[in-house]
């Protein structure tokens, strides 16, 4: 794995290899936060940020700390405390200096603890062994591909809004269907870059 | 007594469906059930994290503080997981390398963190336990469901097991990541369809009442605190 190009990683990981729609991490919060445009982007924002960061920080505990004492069978563990003190120091380092970005961003932040695209994201780079600046990148694109997919699933949910939609399908149903038919719009992208 | 334990199972598998009704926990719903044995595993391995935690989390309700409730409960779950990891790779590693990072994934899984939060948090330990072990099935029969369709028409077997003669063409189409957004979205469709019906019919009027009365004792419990 040391020989992908780190951009390639970025470029496969929005596309080709998108969270949501051939992973499927992270549907409870695309499900539930897709109704509008804009609170989905700042909930994919936050997301990003937040995926960018934990990439590095579990990175350097799992090869600095865990590694060396052979203790890797604990990374579950540490991995969900990273991320939900993570949060926690964003939202409380946020909401102390700049109070414009916390009212934008504030309410998503607890939400992202329990999104699974971030620790999937974490778990993913370990196993597929990336360097520090694969899983970087790796990060940075899962979170820009989870914001596309849950962008574009808003809009779409916006125009079918007054559609007669059969009665047991309103809601999850139609948007799982969506979903679907986004993944096989996204299929299109698989000759371009391949990482697996 | 007996009659509580069968509500608590309706409940679990029919009423309060943890995919159908709740949508929850549909991330790793649809990643493993390309394959039915793969989805039999993980079911297996969710009943076990979704019942012990519950009891645990059960168990030390009162001794822990309300505002640190939510770490203490992400803590238990994965510990838990933790085992269920240990115990793959060391007993069916070529299953624990087919399911990858899915199986550490059933810490984010928010039907144990749901039913923890809202159940096992107010209820005592055994009753925590059989509705983490309901929980448990209603997601198994999910999952049993859609990977039997899935594989079913995928590859033509069951199991691992074919069941259909060669001039079977396989649908490589619901092998795929879309094939399992329609499958989840179509089952979906029906078990709405199903549940509001039976619900319209109120043949169990009595047991929505007091599914009705527990939920709001719940929230006051909730608010008092």
């Amino acid at each position: 794995m040391e020989s992908i190009n780190p951009l390639v990683i970025l470029m496969a990981s929005v596309f080709t290899n998108n969270m949501i729609l051939s992973n499927f991490l992270g549907m409870c919060s695309f499900i539930a936060v897709s109704g509008e445009i804009k609170t989905s982007l700042g909930l994919g924002q936050a997301v990003t940020f937040v995926l960018g960061a934990t990439s590095i920080i579990n990175y350097l505990l799992y090869h600095y700390v865990l590694v060396p004492y052979s203790l890797e069978y604990l990374r579950f563990i540490v991995f969900i405390i990273t991320i939900a003190a993570f949060v926690q120091l964003v939202e409380m380092v946020v909401e102390r200096y700049t109070p414009t970005l916390y009212y934008s961003l504030g309410i998503f932040l607890p939400l992202i603890t329990v999104n699974c695209a971030i620790l999937g994201v974490s778990l993913f780079m370990i196993i597929r062994s990336y360097t520090l600046l694969q899983s970087f990148f790796f990060g940075i694109g899962s979170g820009l591909g989870w914001t596309l997919a849950i962008v574009s699933m808003a809009g779409i949910r916006k125009k079918i809004k007054n559609s007669p939609i059969p009665k047991g399908l309103q809601g999850p149903g139609i948007t799982l269907i969506i979903t679907g038919l986004m993944a096989l719009a996204f299929i299109g992208f698989s000759g371009i870059v391949r990482i697996q | 007594m007996f009659k509580n334990i069968s509500e608590i199972f309706y409940r679990g598998i029919i009423k309060d469906n943890p995919i159908y009704r709740q949508i929850l926990g549909i991330c790793s719903a649809l990643a493993v059930t390309n394959l039915m044995l793969n989805s039999l595993i993980m079911g297996l391995g969710l009943i076990f994290v979704a019942s012990l935690s519950s009891l645990t989390v059960s168990i030390i309700r009162s001794y822990t503080p309300r505002h640190i409730r939510m770490m203490v409960q992400t803590l238990i779950i994965s510990a838990y997981v933790i085992i269920v990891d240990i115990v793959l790779r060391a007993y069916y590693p070529s299953m624990s390398e087919a399911l990858g990072p899915y199986v550490g994934l059933i810490i984010t899984n928010c039907i144990i963190m749901g039913r923890c939060e809202s159940f096992a948090q107010n209820n005592k330990p055994f009753d925590s336990f059989l509705d983490g072990i309901a929980c448990g099935v209603g997601y198994l029969s999910v999952l049993l469901t859609v990977a039997f369709f899935r594989e079913f028409l995928g590859f033509g077997t069951i199991f691992g097991i074919p069941v259909v003669g060669d001039w079977w063409i396989n649908w490589i189409f619901v092998i795929m990541p879309p094939g399992a957004f329609f499958m989840l979205g179509i089952l979906i469709w029906v078990a709405n369809s199903y549940i509001t019906e039976t619900d319209i019919e109120s043949t169990n009027k009595k047991t929505n009442a007091q599914g009705q009365k527990e939920s709001k004792s719940n929230a006051i419990t909730g608010g008092a605190n």
